[in-house]
């Protein structure tokens, strides 16, 4: 098996696969303790030591700080986990959608309606 | 023996939580999706569940990557909704029907599927927000769950075909439960929407249209797409309608369409409603 992702040939969409599961495992698992509201205050006073408790690479703890979320699927990270850690900033899925489009979340939303005709 | 009385499916978009919350079903966003319900609500006043067997996916409250199962059965007393962090409120606790868990389970793995047993679990918005859609009352739900869960957070899913045998099984199950109960089978999820990558927002009317459509007349259709082929023409969260496609093939035989509604978009999601009834209990009630 080569260690580079897999192409399932589906344009523009990433597939959280054996491979992705296994490099975004630390992320996913700091993400996933965002259910926590405790949780999520303490990464929201140390972030620094937050990310360390979980063992984030240094690829994934760029992510984190970028809050970009090209930069962290890339990282491993899954859209689910993705959300919880989004939603400690208040942004909710097309917040997520605009950035990853290039888009303005009035344009995307708009985009959204369109699909409906 | 139980009877199924017949089935919903719908969408359960995170968002239609904080609408609930706010009351916001009048605000002209959120109207042409609150309308689809008040005809399944008089639906179900008539056909008057008691149980309600839930094929839906977890989200990422109960089950983490370090234990991920397939399908997954719950068989537990009650099941709690909790914070899953992204602000929706959490709603009542569900109380279980664990008699009929346990023979659902003793059928699947006697049909050789290899499901997870759960004495323990949360459910989360994709069970919870379909109960406040069909209930909108106050007070205790009125119905007990079974909660069967379907992978589709970490590839490889399950495919279509494999749904719908697991439905087939959980269908064969509930008919041969030995209770006078009434039971509804529900499906939640979907339809189509993509949340990541450069494609997030793909929505696929065409596409919804022709599975509502065979959902009805024709479900082996569906069953001839791979799971790969579902996120291509779905998007890659538009995998949440083989949670439709197990709840059809829980129903048996030929199916009547009492009621359906489909509005885009709700959040990034194309939002779907249908009420299937079997022709049988159709016309015995006619009788």
């Amino acid at each position: 098996m080569s260690a580079g992702p897999r192409d399932y040939g589906i344009p523009g969409t990433p597939i959280f696969d054996g491979t992705k599961a296994q490099k975004g495992y630390a992320l996913n698992a700091m993400c996933y303790s965002f259910n926590s509201a405790d949780n999520r205050a303490a990464f929201k006073a140390d972030e620094d030591a937050y990310c360390r408790k979980f063992g984030l690479s240094a690829e994934q703890r760029a992510a984190i700080a970028s809050r970009n979320v090209k930069q962290l699927l890339d990282a491993g990270g899954n859209i689910y986990y993705l959300a919880k850690f989004a939603g400690i900033f208040g942004l909710d899925v097309q917040d997520v959608g605009a950035q990853q489009t290039g888009m303005t979340k009035d344009a995307f939303k708009a985009m959204l309606v369109e699909a409906g005709r | 023996m139980a009877t199924i009385v017949g089935s919903v499916m719908t969408s359960h978009v995170p968002a239609i939580g904080g609408a609930i919350a706010k009351g916001r079903q009048a605000d002209p966003y959120w109207k042409p999706f609150f309308d689809g319900y008040p005809p399944v609500h008089s639906w179900l006043g008539r056909v008057k569940p008691d149980v309600a067997v839930v094929f839906f996916q977890d989200h990422g409250l109960n089950f983490f990557l370090d234990k991920l199962p397939t399908f997954a059965v719950g068989a537990a007393a009650e099941y709690p909704n909790a914070d899953e962090g992204w602000g929706i409120p959490t709603l009542k606790t569900v109380r279980g029907q664990p008699d009929l868990s346990w023979h659902i389970i003793e059928g699947l793995v006697a049909d050789e599927f290899d499901i997870t047993s759960c004495q323990e679990m949360k459910i989360d918005h994709a069970l919870s927000l379909p109960l406040a859609l069909l209930w909108p009352g106050g007070g205790e739900w009125p119905v007990r769950v079974v909660p069967i869960t379907i992978n589709h957070v970490q590839h490889p899913l399950p495919s279509p075909k494999r749904c719908h045998k697991l439905g087939e099984s959980v269908g064969r199950a509930i008919r041969s439960w030995k209770s006078d109960a009434r039971v509804l089978v529900m499906g939640t999820g979907g339809l189509s929407h993509q949340l990541d990558g450069e494609r997030a927002g793909f929505i696929n009317k065409s596409f919804d249209m022709l599975c509502m459509d065979a959902l009805v007349n024709d479900p082996l259709k569906l069953t001839r797409y791979s799971a790969m082929d579902i996120v291509r023409e779905a998007g890659a969260q538009g995998t949440e309608v083989m949670a439709w496609m197990a709840a059809r093939a829980a129903m048996p035989g030929p199916v009547r369409k009492v009621h359906s509604n489909y509005h885009i978009p709700i959040s990034n999601t194309a939002a779907g409603l249908l009420v299937l009834e079997n022709e049988e209990t159709a016309l015995s009630k006619a009788a």
